[in-house]
């Protein structure tokens, strides 16, 4: 049976990619499989009686040393900010590329506090700041410090004792640029070094709770249980600064979205399952439950879909115990079908992602894939034709040429530039000012600009002719045969609609990470949980590959 | 030190500001990352470009001809742009001349990806500068200054035919040399080695 990969007008919707949970294929899951046999270790603890210093935490093979670099910093409660407007945080972080000299850490902790005001070198690799979730972390500290345990369910609430509030990395404020790392086999999957810093970070909210805990009461503390331990995670709470980046990347996002769908295809063409394969997945169905009902967020916009989501897995439970076999012919092909028919589409990617669970022989060749380079698809191809590129956009972006750009509604947002932090943003194009410097996000209804000014073309004008006088085009122009030979390249939706929903960009990004219970502070920020149930770094090998499901809290 | 990345992300918005598209901006951001990777000063001459970009009056070229004279210098960007989408046509005249471009070190990278697409090898003379374009993988130049270049009188292109620098005679000598490493085929050998028959009549 051949399955076709889904269609990508159907599938690069917003509010589809909004739907998309952690899988697999995830990014953190799969740095946890790449580094678990790496030698980890603490190198440097030197905090003082309030929690405030430094700290070095390495993964090493080899001759090979990667090494997080911890500062933590007395901050009042006034300048705790997770906006990217903040100047200072908890803590702050660096991955060094090696053992770092004490030039080096003198080096670091001039800049890395400074986060986006400080410079980074070529020998740091990713950079990251954290604050704590006061309420928690002080919780923490006090029970332990009492000889006690902290409550778990307050605990559950949050899921977390730090949150990130942005992770950096490719050459930003002086970083490694990519190229300088990139053959390294280790790190073939994409964000593998961001994922090890947040991992690392992690570890560190677990030793500062208990070094507090010690100085505060050395006669009566304990240590933070490590079951508790594995089901804390660290936070993220990010904005519009992620958005942007999946259209800037059109491959990368192909490659993501590719590997799923080529998984799922595989999946549903397996004619039978083995008794193992089908325990797998019910066993992680079973267990994600408790994920899901602990799943906490004010977001009305979210509890509507954790509650058709709730709703639709108690329906999809009940199908698979009563009316389905796992003995009929292509078993996950009509569980997806079912699911396609009965359920919403939080359900259906949902699904789709326990899937993978059984098969790590169809999920693994594809982790390698996830990488792209940009930069070999970026010359335009100026001997191609008028006609070849309409029949691009035709085939490609035929949703997109549906919509109406004359109407104020379709036309209502623009993207830009903050002068004072630099990080992208969203507003009304009617309301406010600033949309002469628009960001070119809108690619929508810039190619379906590109559509109308070749429509009176003749068809064998080349392109490179086309240009001479079309060069306000260019952008969309090299999109449009990128996307011919990337067909999940491109959101098939309107990101400047006043429809748009940006934290569906964000969720679509951050389930790649493997973030889950995504929390939308508004329709603009998110914030999320990372590697809840995930073993610690001490922890011995072989480690459960279905963690993500183990969590209790 | 300032990243390739943050080079081009900058030298891209740098651009658009100054009032090219989008699209050319992109072009521009990966020149400027490409001549800072080739230790050519790209940061330098853009910067100084932009300066005076809005004060002159630059000439564009849409059309290109063997030998482009302008009374007012070319700007080096549109220039650029232009040579880039019509290579296929300008590879065909082999040689090219351009005289008077402003800022001529921003048309190298252009020049240099032009060979990638072309496929052949480009040499550029600028003055008394010479550059020889290797398919965007290489340059090289007896030009190892760190300058602003603000102007280049007379610029003079040639595409390279694909050829080889060695002679015939000097390959042959080679691939003797080559052979050593190569077993003699015995009557044994040819019978069994080889996988089918030595006559394969049906």
């Amino acid at each position: 049976m051949n399955i076709p990969l889904r269609d990508p007008k159907y599938l690069m919707k917003l509010p589809k990619l909004g739907s998309f949970h952690q899988s697999k294929l995830s990014f953190l899951r799969s740095f946890l499989s790449e580094f678990k046999d790496w030698q980890y270790r603490r190198d440097l603890f030197e905090l003082n009686d309030k929690g405030y210093g430094r700290a070095i935490y390495s993964f090493s093979k080899k001759n090979k040393t990667y090494s997080l670099v911890c500062f933590a910093n007395e901050i009042s409660d006034e300048e705790r900010s997770d906006r990217v407007i903040a100047t200072k945080w908890d803590a702050s972080f660096a991955l060094y590329d090696g053992i770092p000299s004490k030039e080096d850490l003198e080096r670091l902790a001039f800049n890395v506090p400074k986060q986006e005001a400080g410079r980074l070198s070529y020998k740091e690799l990713t950079l990251s700041r954290a604050n704590k979730s006061v309420r928690i972390f002080d919780h923490v500290v006090e029970n332990l410090s009492q000889g006690k345990q902290p409550d778990t369910d307050l605990l559950s609430k949050v899921g977390y004792l730090y949150r990130t509030t942005a992770v950096y990395g490719s050459g930003k404020f002086g970083l490694a640029d990519r190229f300088r790392i990139k053959n390294r086999k280790e790190i073939y999957g994409p964000f593998r070094l961001e994922m090890m810093l947040v991992y690392l970070v992690r570890q560190f909210t677990f030793d500062q709770v208990n070094h507090l805990a010690k100085h505060k009461n050395p006669n009566t503390s304990v240590e933070l249980d490590l079951n508790i331990c594995r089901n804390l995670g660290i936070g993220n709470s990010t904005g519009l600064g992620m958005a942007p980046f999946i259209v800037n990347h059109p491959i990368l996002l192909n490659n993501w979205i590719l590997a799923r769908e080529t998984v799922l295809k595989r999946i549903r063409e397996i004619e039978k399952t083995s008794k193992e394969e089908v325990n797998i997945f019910k066993k992680c169905l079973v267990r994600s439950l408790k994920n899901v009902t602990n799943w906490h967020t004010e977001s009305d916009f979210q509890n509507r879909k954790n509650k058709q989501l709730t709703e639709d897995l108690e329906k999809f439970i009940k199908f698979l115990n009563e009316d389905f076999s796992f003995e009929t012919a292509f078993p996950f092909n009509r569980i997806y079908i079912w699911a396609e028919e009965n359920l919403s589409d939080e359900c259906i990617e949902y699904i789709v992602s326990i899937m993978m669970e059984p098969y790590d022989e169809i999920v693994n060749p594809l982790i390698d894939k996830m990488s792209s380079e940009e930069d070999e698809h970026f010359n335009i191809p100026v001997n191609r034709t008028i006609e070849e590129l309409r029949n691009i956009l035709e085939k490609r972006y035929s949703e997109i040429l549906k919509i109406d750009f004359s109407k104020d509604e379709n036309n209502q947002n623009f993207w830009f530039i903050s002068r004072n932090k630099e990080e992208p943003r969203l507003a009304s194009r009617h309301d406010m000012e600033g949309s002469n410097l628009e960001q070119p996000l809108a690619i929508a209804r810039d190619i379906k600009k590109l559509y109308e000014a070749i429509y009176t073309q003749k068809n064998s004008l080349k392109i490179g002719k086309f240009l001479t006088n079309n060069n306000h085009l260019r952008h969309v122009v090299r999109r449009a045969f990128i996307t011919e030979k990337f067909p999940y390249a491109e959101i098939q939706d309107n990101t400047i609609g006043s429809q748009l929903m940006p934290i569906d960009m964000l969720r679509l990004k951050l389930s790649f990470f493997g973030a889950d219970k995504f929390d939308p502070r508004s329709d603009k920020w998110i914030r999320i949980c990372m590697f809840q149930g995930a073993p610690l770094p001490a922890d011995p090998e072989p480690f459960d590959n279905h963690w993500i499901y183990n969590s209790l809290n | 030190m300032i990243s390739f990345s943050e080079i081009e992300t900058t030298a891209k918005r740098a651009t658009r500001s100054v009032g090219f598209s989008w699209g050319i901006s992109e072009e521009v951001g990966k020149n400027i990352r490409l001549l800072e990777m080739f230790g050519l000063p790209g940061v330098k001459n853009i910067n100084q470009y932009f300066k005076v970009y809005n004060a002159e009056n630059f000439e564009d070229i849409s059309v290109f001809s063997k030998s482009n004279i302008s009374k007012k210098n070319y700007c080096p960007i549109m220039l650029g742009v232009n040579f880039f989408d019509q290579s296929s046509d300008i590879s065909d005249f082999n040689q090219l001349e351009i005289e008077n471009l402003a800022f001529p070190l921003l048309l190298i990278p252009f020049v240099s990806r032009t060979s990638e697409i072309v496929g052949k090898r480009i040499f550029l003379k600028m003055d008394n500068k010479e550059f020889l374009f290797n398919f965007n993988q290489s340059i090289y130049s007896n030009y190892l200054s760190g300058d602003i270049i603000k102007k280049s009188d007379k610029i003079s292109l040639q595409f390279l035919e694909n050829k080889n620098s060695f002679s015939e005679q000097e390959w042959s000598e080679l691939y003797k040399i080559s052979e050593n490493t190569f077993v003699e085929e015995s009557e044994e050998l040819k019978q069994k080695t080889a996988g089918a028959g030595l006559i394969d009549n049906d």
